[in-house]
């Protein structure tokens, strides 16, 4: 690992102010942070300890306006918090079922939102051609092995996917993520959070220099107390996924007044697909609307030399989840 | 840099590299050699640690990360002459283990995983024990050995 700076900061202010350096990264759990600087694919010029900062931006909390989640609360304490598992179960089995207890009682929030892709092209830096670790490099993964790799959201610069399953329910529930920088305070939908590769695959967020995750916010439906995560992966756990869903469906009487679908596994960044929830919503729900929901999901699949599986794979993941969802008793 | 870090009970005070991992600094500078480094990529779990009673990677923990918090590591289960911890004798009584590299950080993830009240059921047990990687294959022993500990230790 290279060496590095290394500030510990007790307050916001002093946060953004060390932040704001060139090269300097907040650190909080650190386990993605660790994990690519031993790898190399990260050198951060100096770590900004923002461990401290968990006592003013680590509360959750429920109330009419929905759930309150401050950036540094741990995976662990969400997934295991009452109000989020009686309100919003798909929040708490997308945590559940992301990493390990060791990873997820050290990880932020913020920080799994943030998590850099799987791309095994990415993490090992004996590949030269990589255009999110070295820009204009090329791509190794095109032609690669990329059997774990996106089809959704991809571009002909990368089709590396985003790995997480907490933002991929998240995105789905139209979250808010709330940024505080050295000029002041915004909010933005999550969806806008991560951008899609285009031609600049190295710059993955909408994040200005300096900014800071400070919470997110999930709007308040009853009915998102039907909801869940269904992830498909290779073993049955401690793996990332092939395919997720995160579905909340409003049923009334049969009938679909409200859908929200996101994707894992399968797209280039934290994904909500619109057109699955538009195909959904005014229909009675049923086996062929939630395939002709899984169909507009996939519609605009782009697959490479390994991935051909998952179009179908995201498909019929979906189609259960949906069902699923249908089936519960709340 | 100066670091003061807290470990089972016992306060150190150590200059270390800012790039020092906690791991490392148990197992290089304290001759604390339990946790075990196994991947050194946060994937194994066999360098699992406790911090003020969490479960935690040793291998993903800067050490001047983990000032200020009471680190627990293998060692810090039974003193010398002392019984062992529950956990500790449940792997023994299982023989929960063949070739014992991964056994402290099963042990302390095990421990973590009874007091969280996520032991109710074998299944459950499984699930969460799963950041603990046992090349040996040893899980069904393991399996055993936590549902028996977490009788000794209080849980239901």
């Amino acid at each position: 690992m290279r060496t590095f700076g290394y500030d510990h900061v007790h307050g916001v202010p002093d946060a953004l102010r060390a932040g704001t350096d060139p090269g300097a990264h907040y650190f909080a759990g650190g386990t993605v942070l660790l994990d690519l600087m031993k790898l190399d694919v990260m050198q951060p010029g100096a770590l900004v300890n923002i461990g401290d900062l968990r006592g003013q931006l680590g509360a959750v909390a429920l109330d009419g306006d929905g759930l309150h989640l401050g950036a540094l609360a741990r995976m662990a304490e969400v997934a295991d918090h009452p109000a989020v598992a009686q309100h919003y179960p798909v929040l708490a089995q997308a945590l559940h079922s992301a990493a390990s207890p060791q990873l997820r009682n050290m990880a932020s929030l913020a920080g799994t939102v943030l998590q850099r892709t799987r791309c095994s092209y990415f993490r090992d830096t004996s590949w030269d051609a990589c255009n999110k670790r070295s820009p204009g490099s090329g791509c190794a993964a095109i032609g690669g092995v990329n059997r774990h790799l996106a089809v959704l959201g991809v571009s002909d610069h990368c089709i590396a996917h985003y790995p997480g399953d907490f933002a991929t329910a998240l995105v789905a529930l139209g979250t808010t993520v709330d940024l505080q920088g050295e000029d002041g305070t915004r909010s933005l939908p999550l969806e806008e959070l991560h951008r899609l590769p285009g031609d600049t695959p190295h710059v993955e967020t909408t994040l200005r220099p300096g900014e800071l995750i400070t919470a997110f916010h999930v709007p308040a439906a009853p009915w998102m107390r039907r909801s869940l995560y269904l992830k498909v992966r290779d073993r049955e756990s401690y793996a990332f996924a092939l395919a997720s869903a995160a579905v909340a469906l409003d049923l009334q009487a049969g009938t679909v007044r409200g859908a929200r679908i996101g994707l894992g596994g399968v797209a280039a960044k934290p994904w909500r697909s619109h057109a699955a929830e538009a195909a959904l919503v005014g229909r009675r729900f049923d086996e062929a609307a939630a395939e002709a929901a899984a169909a507009e999901a996939f519609r605009n699949a782009v697959v490479h030399e390994e991935t051909g599986f998952k179009p179908e794979l995201g498909r019929r993941t979906l189609v259960r989840a949906l069902l699923d969802a249908a089936a519960l008793e709340v | 840099m100066d670091i003061v870090l807290t470990i089972n009970g016992r306060e150190h005070r150590l200059g270390v590299d800012v790039r020092t991992t906690l791991l490392d600094v148990l197992r290089e500078r304290l001759g604390l050699t339990g946790s075990k480094k196994g991947c050194d990529q946060g994937q194994c779990g066999a360098c699992t640690v406790l911090m003020d009673g969490q479960r935690v990677l040793g291998c993903f923990t800067l050490a001047a990360a983990a000032q200020g918090a009471a680190i627990t590591t293998i060692e810090g289960l039974a003193g010398d002459g002392a019984p062992l911890h529950p956990m500790q004798q449940a792997f023994l009584d299982h023989d929960a283990y063949q070739c014992g590299y991964c056994t402290p950080g099963q042990i302390m993830s095990a421990i973590a995983c009874v007091t969280e009240g996520h032991a109710r059921t074998e299944d459950e047990i499984r699930e969460f024990m799963s950041g603990n990687l046992c090349r040996c294959a040893a899980y069904p022993k393991i399996v055993a050995a936590v549902a028996q500990a977490k009788l000794a230790m209080g849980h239901a």
